[in-house]
């Protein structure tokens, strides 16, 4: 009997090479989390192999793109004999619709999950504006 | 050596299911002799997907779990199966927050897996790195492989 509240596996989606890219494998499309609050844009991807030196993360005129790439096998080492997973670079590529202050992009990676602050600039914020009556 | 899928009593008894598997690894060692690897089509049915590895003298396990630090997973093992347990967080502890996409999963995982072969529980060893979850299993001292001299008469 299933556990509704347990885990299902989400098999990894692999992401379609735009280009050629400089190192062979597969590039997987990592699950991401995107949320705001009133002072940033915060997202949250999962990328289990990479550590930090492995990230890297690019904004360019409103387009965000995320990669990671794992520490790469050793050529002898233990032989495969069941597989349900590859191992494989990320990426990914966002269009934020905010103004971001670029200068005080953030950004963490812990247990594989790569965890990016972008802080609105002043001018996204949301102001209220007070209606004159007249 | 390949585990098997548990189906389930029903269709475990179905001679023809029997079949059916001998067919899929058939055709698995098509592919590999003419790819160099396994078909990745081993799908899970269970979180998380696991790559299990042998040398000569370990059996390794390896498991994605991202996200998912050392206390937060929980390893037994006996010595034909691993059970790996726990719960992964997904929350991200912030207030007042509007979600624009939600693809992370949380939620717990209890899965036990079947070793195909003997190990040394005393001496297993588990680590996290970087979301990756690696159990090192020595292997039993009757399972490993012994090397038989021929003497030339």
């Amino acid at each position: 009997m299933i556990n509704k509240k347990e885990l299902q596996v989400a098999g990894k989606k692999e992401a379609k090479a735009t280009g050629e890219l400089t190192q062979a494998g597969p590039v997987f499309i990592p699950a991401v989390d995107i949320f705001e609050n009133q002072n940033a844009l915060i997202l949250i991807a999962d990328m289990p192999g990479v550590n930090s030196e492995g990230v890297d993360i690019h904004l360019k005129d409103n387009e965000f793109t995320i990669s990671g790439r794992p520490k790469k096998e050793e050529k002898d080492g233990p032989a495969l004999i069941y597989t349900e997973y590859e191992s494989g670079g990320f990426l990914r590529s966002f269009t934020l619709s905010n103004v971001i202050d670029q200068a005080k992009i953030e950004a963490s990676m812990k247990d594989g999950v790569l965890k990016v602050t972008l802080p609105k600039a002043e001018s996204a914020k949301p102001r209220q504006i007070i209606v004159q009556a007249g | 050596m390949a585990l098997f899928r548990w189906r389930g009593p029903f269709y475990e008894n179905l001679r023809g299911f029997r079949e059916l598997d001998r067919l899929q690894e058939e055709v698995n060692r098509l592919y590999e002799n003419f790819y160099g690897r396994r078909p990745f089509s081993d799908s899970a049915d269970v979180f998380p997907a696991v790559n299990v590895s042998e040398d000569r003298d370990n059996l390794y396990v390896n498991a994605e779990l991202p996200g998912v630090g050392a206390k937060e997973v929980d390893i037994t093992v006996e010595e034909d199966s691993l059970t790996i347990r726990g719960i992964r967080k997904v929350e991200p502890g912030f207030e007042g927050v509007s979600y624009h996409r939600r693809e992370r999963e949380g939620g717990s995982f209890n899965r036990k897996l079947t070793l195909p072969t003997r190990i040394v529980t005393e001496k297993v060893e588990a680590e996290t790195k970087d979301g990756i979850l690696t159990v090192t299993m020595p292997k039993a001292e009757e399972v490993k492989p012994k090397t038989i001299e021929i003497k030339v008469q």
